[in-house]
């Protein structure tokens, strides 16, 4: 190995890769058999960067050179960067050798389009197929696929690889025509497609002969950026809805968008990335995915933006203050998954403590609810007195007098424009 | 008052627990014989002898009542090296002799199992974290080592975490706070005990030749993959606590 011209390659290739962001390395479901590696447990973070991002995998294009020009992206025809390629045997060198110092997880491959997608994805797949067969090796392996590569190669990738995704990159049609005017929806769609079927065969076929080789075993995702083209929250969110439900999406990634370029098609080079607006989206994917809301509880059509201020939940509880109180003693699980400030664990934990007593405003304090924003929406067996101000016209500003947003300081710029 | 000196074993501890009961103590502080100096000139001191038998009796009728998990979960506790451990695990067992068709770790509005949850979980997040920040360092006896020195004593939780992952490569993490590790030689994966501290000062000089080579690279790796626009060092610090940086590759 060459190690400075390494180096060199190393950094462009993790320079280019880092704005996507999907880092998931769980629900791999791969044993070790005396080789190397094991991913069936759940995902691990071996490092975090200092914006804060978790590292679980080594996340590099395999060349950024590329043949297509979306002008929200740094490898573009177009722009003026130093150009890299890694051969096949330097990802799989640099993917062990970090792998057995326990710096990562895996392998998370993607790369520009060097020549064709089908060339480009051929050569994503021998990535995977070297690491498996001849290295033994059993950590997470993600690979971008390449929207337009044959069915055939996508089959072959989900035999090595445990999660495929493909880029949506702009939530809408419109918006990708604008910003990535070579791309189109339909090539993006058919990889997924075709993934999701080999899953649904290989769950099918694994009832009858246990022997069946794994097919993407942790699934596929997708990810798109934010704040590129002018597309609403509620779009965003009834396209990450669509994908859960029919394309059996693992994980749904936003991105709000860094400014890489000056274009009169895109936010000014000056724009600043659109964190808050981000961390709002996925707060509502975590209240579709693991709270039972739908997406049409969340926003709708007279209300098409999240609400900066305050986060989606409370902000829903704000709009249905007909469902309040909740009786902590009483109230099913589902619904005590709605209190404002109340997460997934400490329901649970509610719910199996009031087996034992009568809890109380501290005991709900002691497990960890956020009792500032809760104590508004919850009626105790022996009465509550925040509960007069249910009816307030202005509980929402009693709320947010109560409690500090992280992001308040760093983002009052944004704030006050909306 | 009844002062039960104990070895400081996971099984001296249990045999502690099943002489309270045995002799019928009610006024009662259990304590590793190692931190004891005699205060209180009154108390009574019951040596307690570690027996294994005593030990499983109390953990198999524990286990019906608080499952596997439970069992777990006092582990934690034990391995916590936390000041009250003694006396939380006895409350356990007094509470689920009082409630025997209950998992009383579920109880989480009592304080004992609350304060056991949260042990738990720090206990647990330390695990995680040691499963994580560990960076082993490839040897010129082609040994990955790897140096430690976790809050809680959690090495005996990553034993089959590591010797799942890494079954073709000879290993070993070592506790620096606590003097021993774990070792893999390609077949056996077994704690050993040292009888002096080791010296780890020229260490450095024992690394195999390619060793450098992989840590500049991780460490432009991570320098790279960092997005400026988005710096957060705030959040950074939350995730990776300063005390762990002089053990990370990345932070150097």
């Amino acid at each position: 190995m060459n190690f400075d011209r390494t180096k060199e390659k190393l950094e462009i290739l993790a320079d280019a890769a880092k704005y996507d962001v999907s880092c998931s390395s769980s629900g791999g479901k791969r044993k070790n058999n005396g080789g190397l590696g094991d991913s069936s447990a759940s995902g691990i973070c071996h490092t975090y960067t200092e914006d804060g991002r978790c590292v679980s995998l080594l996340k590099i294009l395999l060349t950024n050179h590329c043949i297509y020009d979306c002008i929200y992206c740094v490898s573009r025809k177009s722009n003026d960067i130093k150009r890299a390629a890694f051969t096949v045997e330097e990802v799989v060198d640099l993917t062990i050798s970090f792998y057995r110092r326990n710096y990562i997880e895996g392998l998370f491959l993607s790369s520009g389009i060097f020549k064709d997608a089908d060339t480009t994805m051929e050569r994503l797949v021998r990535v995977a197929k070297k690491l498996r067969t001849e290295h033994n090796f059993n950590g997470y392996i993600h690979l971008k696929s390449i929207p337009g590569a044959s069915d055939d190669l996508m089959n072959e990738a989900a035999l090595y690889a445990d999660r495929l995704s493909v880029n949506l990159e702009i939530p809408t049609e419109s918006g990708l025509k604008l910003l990535a005017p070579d791309k189109n929806r339909e090539d993006m769609l058919q990889p997924m497609r075709i993934v999701q079927k080999g899953i649904q065969q290989y769950k099918d076929e694994k009832k009858i002969i246990r022997s069946t080789p794994k097919f993407a075993p942790a699934g596929q995702s997708t990810q798109m950026i934010v704040g590129a083209t002018n597309e609403n929250d509620l779009q965003i969110i009834k396209v990450a809805d669509h994908f859960y439900k029919n394309y059996g999406m693992k994980r749904v990634y936003y991105s709000g968008y860094i400014p890489v370029t000056v274009d009169n098609r895109l936010p000014a080079i000056t724009a600043e990335v659109p964190v808050l607006r981000e961390n709002r989206l996925y707060q509502s994917d975590w209240l579709m995915r693991f709270y039972g809301f739908k997406a049409d509880e969340i926003l709708d059509f007279n209300m098409p933006f999240l609400d900066l201020e305050v986060d989606p939940k409370l902000s829903w509880a704000l709009r249905h203050l007909d469902q309040f109180p909740v009786n902590l003693q009483t109230a099913d699980y589902k619904m005590i998954l709605r209190i404002p400030g109340i997460g997934v664990k400490t329901a649970q934990k509610i719910v199996s403590a009031r087996k034992f007593q009568v809890l109380s405003i501290d005991h709900l304090k002691k497990l960890g609810a956020a009792v500032n924003r809760a104590k508004y929406f919850i009626d105790f067996t022996y009465g509550n007195p925040f509960l007069k101000h249910l009816t307030d016209l202005n509980l929402r500003k009693l709320i947010l007098s109560g409690s500090q947003s992280k992001f308040q300081n760093q983002f009052s710029q944004q704030l006050t424009l909306f | 008052m009844t002062t039960l000196l104990y070895d400081g074993s996971f099984d001296g501890l249990f045999t502690a627990i099943f002489e309270v009961f045995e002799y019928r103590y009610q006024d009662v502080e259990i304590m590793n014989r190692e931190n004891f100096q005699q205060k209180n000139m009154f108390a009574e001191v019951h040596e307690v002898v570690t027996q294994q038998e005593k030990s499983e009796r109390v953990l198999n009728k524990l286990e019906k009542s608080i499952g596997k998990s439970g069992i777990n979960d006092l582990l934690r506790v034990y391995l916590s090296e936390d000041n009250e451990l003694e006396q939380l695990v006895l409350s356990v067992v007094r509470q689920s002799v009082k409630f025997p068709n209950d998992n009383v770790l579920k109880n989480f509005a009592n304080d004992d199992i609350l304060k056991i949850s949260k042990i738990c979980k720090s206990v647990s997040r330390e695990r995680h974290r040691m499963t994580a920040f560990v960076r082993f360092k490839k040897m010129q006896d082609d040994v990955f080592f790897a140096k430690i020195d976790p809050d809680f004593n959690v090495l005996p939780l990553i034993r089959k975490h590591f010797k799942d992952r890494y079954a073709d490569q000879k290993w070993m993490i070592y506790d620096l706070r606590r003097h021993y590790g774990l070792f893999y030689d390609l077949e056996n994966c077994e704690f050993f005990y040292p009888d002096e501290k080791l010296d780890l000062n020229q260490y450095q000089e024992k690394f195999h030749d390619e060793e450098k080579k992989y840590q500049t690279l991780w460490q432009s790796y991570f320098t790279k993959t960092n997005i400026k626009e988005r710096k957060n060092i705030k959040l950074h610090i939350q995730h990776v606590p300063k005390r762990y940086w002089k053990y990370l590759t990345e932070k150097h």
